[in-house]
C-alpha cells in the first residue's frame, strides 16, 4: 500500500462511494459525514438501512462510526469523511487508536477545500499535510493512501477481512456531490436503528 | 450482634448505581477532578465501558452512535467542557432524537477563582434550556437518587438529551 501522496492518482468519490457500498455483503454500517460525502453515499444507496447520514455535527462521522462499533463488535464499521472535517477532530483519531476497534475503519475523502462553502483551500491543503500521516501518527498502524482505484478495492477488502481500526486516504477530485439527501433525521435515525438491530 | 451500619453511599456511588439501574454501559468522558471518584469507580467496575476522549464533542457522537446502535452510553465532563456542545448538541442528539445524557460538573459558581470559569457557567443552562434539554442540578444527597434515576430514565423514555448537573453543594467542589 502507498505511504506518501507523492504518486497518488486523483479519483472520484462518488465513483469510489459506488464501489465501496458494492463491496458490503453483511450489513456493514456506514456513516457519511457531512455535505458531499453524505450525498455520495445517499447516491450509492439510499436503499441501505446501515447508512445514516449526519446533517451537522461537522467532523463527528468517524466518532459516531466508533461508537456504533464499539455497540456492535461483529458488525463492521465505516466512516466516510472529507479532510476538512477530519481537520476539525483530529483527536478523535488518538481517541479511537487508544481503544483499537478491531471493526472499524475510516476512509478519508481529501480534495483539499472546503467544497460545499464554495471551494476555499483547507489550512492543511496550503500546508501539505498528510493526513494519513496523522492518523499513523495518532496511533492507527493500519493507515494508508489508495494510489488508484485497484489499491482503494485491496484496501477495502483488507478493511472487512482483517482486524483494525484501519485509515484509508483518497485524493479526490473537486466535482461537488451528485445527489442530496433529504433532510430527515428522525426517519435517518429509525432506519439506521432498525438495521442495526438486525443481526449481522 | 454489631452495630456498624455499612458506610452512607457517596453521592457518586449513587449516580454510578443509577446508570446501571438504567442499563447504561458505555461512558465517554473528558477528565475532571470533581467527577474523579465517579470516574475512578466506573473503571473499577467491569459493567461499564469507560474511556477518556480527546474532546467533548467526539465524547457527544460516539454515544449518539453506539446508541442507535442499541448500547446506552453518557456523556461526562466539566462545565467549560460543556459549553463547546452547542452545536453538535442541536444538530445531532437533538435533531435526531438521540438520547444522549450527559453529567456536567458544574464549575464557575459558589467560590470561583477563575474569571473565566465563572462567566463560562452562566451559559451551561440557558444553553440547555434553548434546546429544551432537561437539566437537574443534585444538590443534596437525599435526593440524588431519585433525581438521577428519574431523571436518566425520562431521558431514555421520551428520546431526548438530558442533564445532570453536579453542584458544589453536592460534591464539594474544586479543592
Amino acid at each position: 500500500m502507498t505511504d506518501t501522496t507523492d504518486n497518488l492518482h486523483v479519483m472520484n468519490r462518488a465513483a469510489l462511494t459506488i464501489r465501496l457500498v458494492g463491496k458490503l455483503e453483511n450489513r456493514e454500517a456506514v456513516i457519511g459525514g457531512i455535505g458531499n460525502s453524505n450525498w455520495d453515499l445517499w447516491g450509492a444507496g439510499k436503499e441501505r438501512g446501515e447508512n445514516f447520514y449526519m446533517l451537522g455535527s461537522m467532523g463527528l462521522a468517524a466518532p459516531i462510526a466508533f461508537g456504533v462499533a464499539i455497540a456492535q463488535p461483529k458488525r463492521r464499521v465505516f466512516a466516510l469523511e472529507g479532510d476538512g472535517s477530519l481537520l476539525m477532530q483530529l483527536g478523535c483519531l488518538s481517541t479511537i487508536a487508544a481503544q483499537k476497534p478491531a471493526n472499524l475503519t475510516i476512509v478519508i475523502w481529501d480534495n483539499g477545500i472546503y467544497q460545499i462553502t464554495g471551494g476555499q483551500g483547507t489550512p492543511a491543503a496550503a500546508a501539505r499535510t498528510d493526513m494519513v500521516a496523522i492518523a499513523r501518527a495518532s496511533g492507527i498502524a493500519s493507515a494508508a493512501w489508495a494510489a488508484d482505484e485497484a489499491e482503494f478495492d485491496a484496501l477495502v477488502t483488507k478493511a472487512l477481512t482483517t482486524d483494525g481500526p484501519h485509515v484509508i486516504g483518497v485524493k479526490i477530485d473537486n466535482e461537488p456531490g451528485r445527489n442530496q439527501t433529504d433532510r430527515d433525521p428522525i426517519r435517518f435515525r429509525e432506519t439506521f436503528s432498525r438495521a442495526m438491530a438486525q443481526a449481522v | 450482634m454489631t452495630d456498624q451500619a455499612a458506610p452512607a453511599p457517596a453521592w457518586h456511588d449513587i449516580l454510578r448505581q443509577a446508570l446501571k439501574d438504567n442499563d447504561v454501559r458505555l461512558v465517554a468522558y473528558v477528565p475532571d477532578n470533581v467527577l474523579r471518584p465517579l470516574i475512578e469507580g466506573i473503571h473499577a467496575d467491569p459493567y461499564f465501558t469507560a474511556f477518556t476522549c480527546a474532546r467533548e464533542e467526539e465524547a457527544v457522537g460516539i454515544v449518539t452512535g453506539a446508541n442507535m446502535a442499541g448500547m446506552r452510553g453518557v456523556v461526562m465532563m466539566q462545565t467549560s467542557g460543556f459549553a463547546t456542545l452547542p452545536n453538535v448538541l442541536a444538530s445531532l442528539p437533538v435533531a435526531f432524537q438521540v438520547p444522549v445524557v450527559m453529567v456536567v460538573s458544574e464549575r464557575g459558581t459558589m467560590g470561583e477563582f477563575n474569571p473565566g470559569q465563572a462567566i463560562v457557567c452562566r451559559t451551561m443552562r440557558p444553553i440547555l434550556d434553548s434546546m429544551g434539554i432537561e437539566h437537574h442540578t443534585m444538590t443534596r444527597l437525599d435526593e440524588a437518587a431519585f433525581m438521577a434515576d428519574r431523571t436518566i430514565r425520562q431521558a431514555f423514555a421520551t428520546r431526548w438529551p438530558a442533564c445532570l448537573i453536579i453542584s458544589p453543594l453536592l460534591s464539594g467542589g474544586r479543592k
